[in-house]
């Protein structure tokens, strides 16, 4: 399902981001990174709060906005209860949403906010959005400290946070359109291969997105998916040709195969995951090509495994989600 | 619109695509980091029995207990994880490995409180090895009993 808007603008952004990003891809494009896990506090769940706080504080910064003038925030993460978002936000002192859906949170905000928007008493959105490795990992799968061997088709959450600012009122960059995905369950059990749990979820919203507004893959500058990885890369490529026949090309790319470095960082194996990862790539290096025209047209997917690992343990297979999000330059 | 999902065809994409995991490798090398690690403790519980006259029962229970040990220790330093991933499974099937599940998830709960965070945590890994070690004890030592009479 597509919707259109009319004048929904993306204003500015903030993103921060942990120690393994900072040697990564994009390294000197973060506001703000820091050193370790703990970033100074007490745990990893404290830690990502104040990744949140840091990027609102820096976004405030960069736009001149104070805090009393936002209308409404709406902010997710990948915790339980949406924790670290919604502790973090009683500090804000403003109306505030928490939204889930898992990685395919970024683009479920902007779907959220561009439509309260289009209300007119609302006249500012700002959406935090983040993922901490440690917290991630001891919430899925196993304790921090007992590093159990993982294979190679596995990612690796991304540390970091974004804060970003939608308006009504007009800027740079305009949010043309966003399609709502549908929730799909393509039999895939395997919790370490989220690639293959999303890749059939990104390929049916793209479809959809571009029968909606009836385009092909080359009316855009940039495809962007979320957090696939480079093998979930390349069964979305295959998947969309074979099932769809819509041909991916070289303006195709994978924000989780490209933010790490991974001829250094081994670590991370098949590339990042997490809602963080596709922000850190969006709101860094993709927004400052739009700001210089170098890219125009931009469509980006986030893409959500809506994985419980309770439903793991009962033997079900493990659904997912994507959201599209339309972006051009004006 | 509607398009009828083919989950077979999109498994056999997944399945061809996704990398396998060398297996052998994997194998041989919990082999040889597991076989060291044995080769260690036999190491300790002769050096106990020769230069310490200590009878072998005392010798092995002062080696599991040494081993125990180095592993907690390495965990708490926050080492030990790397080895673990490295090594396979090398580390976590000898007694190495259950010590180290142990201080993980005590290390992982510690914020949480003495009673609810590290008390009730302490076994989220290691329960599982309890319980069935015990079960499977006593079904061995039925079988013990029964065949070889005890």
């Amino acid at each position: 399902m597509t919707i259109n808007f009319d004048d929904i603008y993306l204003k500015e952004a903030s993103t921060v981001a942990g120690k393994e990003e900072a040697r990564g891809n994009y390294k000197n494009l973060y506001d703000k990174t820091y050193l370790d896990y703990y970033m100074g506090e007490k745990t990893f769940e404290q830690a990502e709060m104040l990744m949140i706080k840091d990027s609102v504080k820096i976004l405030k910064r960069k736009s001149g906005i104070s805090l009393n003038k936002v209308d409404l925030i709406i902010g997710s993460d990948l915790l339980n209860q949406n924790t670290v978002s919604s502790y973090s936000a009683v500090g804000f002192k403003r109306p505030y949403i928490g939204v889930y859906n898992a990685c395919a949170s970024f683009c479920e905000e902007f779907i959220i906010a561009g439509n309260l928007l289009i209300n007119k008493d609302i006249k500012n959105v700002l959406c935090t959005i983040s993922s901490h490795n440690l917290t991630a990992e001891r919430q899925y799968r196993n304790p921090v400290e007992y590093g159990a061997p993982k294979p190679n088709r596995s990612t690796f959450t991304v540390t970091g946070a974004a804060a970003f600012l939608l308006t009504n009122q007009k800027s740079k960059i305009k949010v043309d359109s966003v399609s709502i995905g549908t929730p799909l369950d393509l039999n895939i059990t395997d919790v370490y291969d989220m690639g293959a749990v999303m890749a059939g979820a990104a390929a049916k919203t793209i479809y959809e997105h571009l029968n909606d507004t009836n385009t092909n893959p080359d009316d855009y500058d940039l495809i962007l998916t979320g957090d696939l990885g480079v093998y979930g890369k390349k069964i979305l490529k295959e998947y969309m040709k074979d099932e769809y026949d819509i041909e991916l090309s070289d303006n195709y790319e994978d924000a989780g195969s490209i933010i790490y470095n991974r001829q250094k960082q081994k670590k991370v194996m098949a590339g990042g995951s997490g809602p963080a990862c596709l922000p850190l790539v969006f709101l860094t290096d993709v927004m400052d090509k739009m700001l210089n025209k170098q890219l125009k047209r931009v469509l980006i997917i986030a893409t959500g495994a809506l994985m419980s690992p309770t439903m793991n343990n009962q033997k079900l297979s493990i659904p997912s989600i994507a959201h599209a999000v339309e972006l051009r330059r004006v | 619109m509607v398009i009828n999902l083919n989950k077979d065809n999109y498994k056999k994409i997944v399945s061809k695509i996704t990398p396998k995991e060398n297996k052998v490798k994997n194998a041989l090398i919990s082999f040889f980091i597991g076989g060291l690690i044995g080769m260690l403790g036999q190491i300790i519980v002769t050096i106990l029995e020769n230069n310490y006259s200590i009878n072998h029962n005392d010798a092995t229970t002062i080696m599991i207990i040494i081993l125990i040990f180095i592993s907690c220790f390495l965990t708490g330093l926050g080492f030990f994880d790397n080895f673990v991933s490295k090594a396979k499974a090398g580390l976590i099937i000898p007694i190495t490995g259950f010590a180290h599940a142990m201080a993980s998830a005590m290390l992982e709960y510690k914020n949480e409180g003495l009673v609810t965070g590290i008390g009730m945590n302490a076994f989220k890994l290691a329960g599982s090895v309890i319980l069935y070690g015990t079960i499977s004890a006593y079904f061995f030592g039925v079988i013990k009993y029964f065949v070889f009479g005890g």
